[in-house]
């Protein structure tokens, strides 16, 4: 199997990821605190709760989007704002936005984005991942002119090709047909399998693979 | 079996990658660069009907109002600088790639001078016999615009940068920024003037010349600060 | 060593720094007051008539503090900012919106005190002379910060990004002032200048500083009440405000 993983540079050590007293607070109004969680290598970590509890501020923070008020994150055993350049480029963040330009081609856009992480695709390459995830043939045409669904399958597609070892992936599961949400929850599962971590949050439970997910409770 | 990009890709190529995107996308949207264009020549052309057709003074209007219309034409198309990235999610992912920001948000800038700025400096010397301007006058007039007009780009973004997702943000950043941009029009429009009088251009396009070092190294630092704060 | 950081720190809390602001600020409203009174009886009454320009020029005891305050505010206001920035304070931001206001006004009071003298003087409301103009384009980049301020919902995202205007304005300012400069001079060869003071007398000196002093202590008593109020404001979900507007 051809896993991005081993292609990555720094695979001296099993990858690592752990916060410990995370807290947030929006608007003067504290969400959530005193969250602690260590992620290892090959699992994955379901962070649920109720709505509004702070499950995309806690993502945020992981990919270090959001300051962390209260609180670490660290990979491998460093903090995320010390090491700030590996980090990303360790990380892939899916959020709620596909991050596709309506008026380039799905191409054009997936060739950027990898570009972006140091990397470089080629046609084929394009044209294979599209097709395993069921928008096969479409690298010409413009993302305007595709459906929300095969939107967010081409968004799916950057995961595929990205070479980080931790995926962040905020509700992935949303708006998409069963055949979708097996087909990523394989990619998932292939991703752990050689190696890499997944943080995700969801409202449905949705099994990876055969392996068991840790799981982490948010509440006030 | 999962594909895999490969081979590492250098910082000068996801440059020249950014450079292509914004330029492409600007020329699938053509209306919204020609846009500040012809306001620039609408701009130029009210100053004459405002205070009537003498030559005289037209001439000696020309150089501070070509440079003042240059100015807010440069100013309208900031906005768009991130504003659609912003809203599909994009500058996120560039604020989380392994590029550094700051070297895409200069890129970013740079593309903001090639769309808006250059164009600017091409249609400047057509304005210019308009008011009156000679061969000599027009050819410093473009060199002070080719000079100003990168810098205006580059404290242009910290404003855009600022004003990401806020409310009122194309009348606020217009009032953040032109403040800033005085100095470079003082001495843009005082190279053309100066020449014209005899004293030579050569201080104000050597001061225009710091600025614009200046600007290179340092309003890309604030503009990512700006850019981080506006994505928390 | 590290207690007395330790001590000091105490303060960068919002909750303490209320209750000491509340303390501090009538102790400097009232030093303000004195120093007012004794600056505009000096500037009335001590300073001799100046031969050229008449009674109208004591308003000087007023124009030119007014803009070297309305200089300075922007100064400390972007470094309140800065370190707010740097070590991720809150209470930093916070003096840093408290200064703003005062400074603009400071900057307004200097653009208005400027054309009451230069009406007599020059037969004009308004001169294009470098300081002027200068304190025109503060006022602008005041302006430009309250604006901003008022435009952010977010209270912790409207003082970082007005943090970073802050400090770019304060590396704008030289750059402006100079630009200013070199464009007065190039334009009116001798220029007309509000600020070329004749020989200062010695009861004149001790008009200004008074004057500056008294308008400090003005600054330092307004920023410590209006941080009181911002305090207030952006801490209203916790317990001791509740306790305290009791």
């Amino acid at each position: 199997m051809n896993s991005p993983i081993l292609r990555s540079p720094s695979l001296k050590t099993a990858p690592t990821l752990s916060f410990y007293k995370l807290g947030c607070s929006k608007g003067g109004r504290k969400l959530f605190k005193d969250v602690d969680c260590t992620l290892e290598a090959g699992k994955w970590l379901y962070i649920t709760g109720a709505n509004g509890v702070g499950k995309t501020s806690l993502l945020r923070m992981l990919c270090g989007l959001a300051p962390t008020e209260f609180g670490e994150i660290s990979w491998n055993g460093t903090p995320i704002h010390a090491q700030r350049e590996s980090y990303q480029r360790d990380l892939c963040y899916l959020g709620h936005l596909n991050a596709l330009q309506e008026s380039m081609t799905v191409s054009e856009n997936l060739r950027f984005m990898t570009a972006l992480g140091g990397s470089q695709v080629d046609k084929d390459q394009i044209d294979e991942v599209l097709l395993r995830f069921g928008v096969g043939g479409r690298s010409q045409q413009l993302v305007r002119h595709l459906s929300q669904g095969q939107k967010r399958r081409v968004a799916l597609a950057r995961l595929a090709l990205s070479p980080a070892r931790l995926w962040v992936l905020d509700e992935p599961f949303v708006a998409m047909d069963e055949a979708g949400i097996k087909m990523l929850a394989d990619l998932i599962a292939d991703h752990l399998g050689a190696g890499g971590l997944t943080v995700l949050t969801s409202h449905q439970q949705v099994p990876i693979g055969c392996i068991p997910a840790q799981i982490l409770e948010l509440h006030r | 079996m999962k594909q895999q990009a490969s081979e590492k890709v250098g910082l000068t190529a996801v440059l020249l990658a950014t450079l292509r995107r914004e330029v492409s996308l600007a020329m699938r949207q053509k209306g919204e660069v020609l846009t500040p264009l012809v306001f620039f020549v609408v701009i130029a052309s009210l100053f004459p009907l405002g205070v009537g057709p003498e030559s005289a003074l037209l001439l000696r209007m020309a150089p501070g109002v070509l440079w003042v219309s240059a100015l807010l034409a440069a100013m309208l198309s900031l906005q768009r600088l991130f504003a659609t990235d912003y809203a599909d999610g994009s500058l996120e992912q560039m604020a989380l790639s392994s590029t550094p920001l700051g070297l895409l948000v200069a890129a970013k800038a740079l593309s903001h001078f090639l769309l808006s700025g250059l164009p600017l400096v091409l249609m400047a010397p057509v304005l210019g016999l308009q008011f009156g301007l000679d061969s000599r006058s027009l050819g410093i007039l473009m060199l002070s615009l080719l000079l100003g007009t990168p810098t205006l780009s580059l404290i242009g973004s910290i404003g855009a940068a600022l004003t990401l997702g806020v409310r009122g943000a194309g009348v606020l950043l217009s009032l953040l920024v032109l403040p800033l941009y005085i100095p470079v029009l003082i001495f843009g429009a005082g190279a053309v003037e100066a020449d014209a009088a005899g004293l030579g251009a050569n201080g104000h396009l050597s001061l225009l010349a710091a600025l614009l070092v200046l600007s290179l190294f340092f309003a890309p630092l604030a503009t990512t600060a700006a850019l981080r704060i506006s994505l928390e | 060593m590290k207690t007395r950081l330790v001590h000091w720190f105490k303060f960068s809390s919002p909750q303490n720094f209320y209750f000491l602001a509340g303390r501090l600020w009538p102790w400097f409203a009232a030093l303000a007051g004195i120093l007012m009174a004794v600056g505009l009886w000096i500037s009335f009454f001590v300073a001799p008539i100046d031969a050229q320009q008449g009674q109208g020029y004591r308003i000087i005891f007023v124009h030119v503090p007014a803009s070297q305050m309305s200089m300075f505010i922007y100064i400390v206001m972007a470094a309140w900012a800065g370190l707010g920035l740097a070590f991720n304070t809150r209470l930093s931001g916070m003096m840093a919106s408290a200064l703003a206001p005062t400074g603009a006004l400071f900057a307004f009071l200097s653009l208005v005190t400027g054309a009451l003298w230069g009406k007599p003087m020059w037969g004009a409301w308004w001169v294009w002379d470098a300081r002027l103009t200068s304190t025109l384009i503060l006022l602008f980049l005041y302006l430009g910060f309250l604006a901003l301020q008022s435009s952010i919902d977010d209270p912790r995202r409207a003082d970082k990004a007005c943090a970073v205007l802050a400090l770019v304005g304060v590396v704008n300012v030289p750059i402006i002032y100079f630009s200013v400069k070199w464009w007065n001079t190039l334009h009116q060869g001798a220029s007309v200048s509000l600020t070329a003071a004749p020989s200062m007398a010695v009861p004149m000196l001790w008009g200004m500083l008074t004057m500056v002093f008294a308008f400090w202590m003005y600054t330092i008593a307004t920023a410590l009440a209006r941080v009181r109020n911002i305090i207030l404001d952006r801490e209203r979900h916790t317990e001791w405000v509740k306790h305290a507007v009791e």
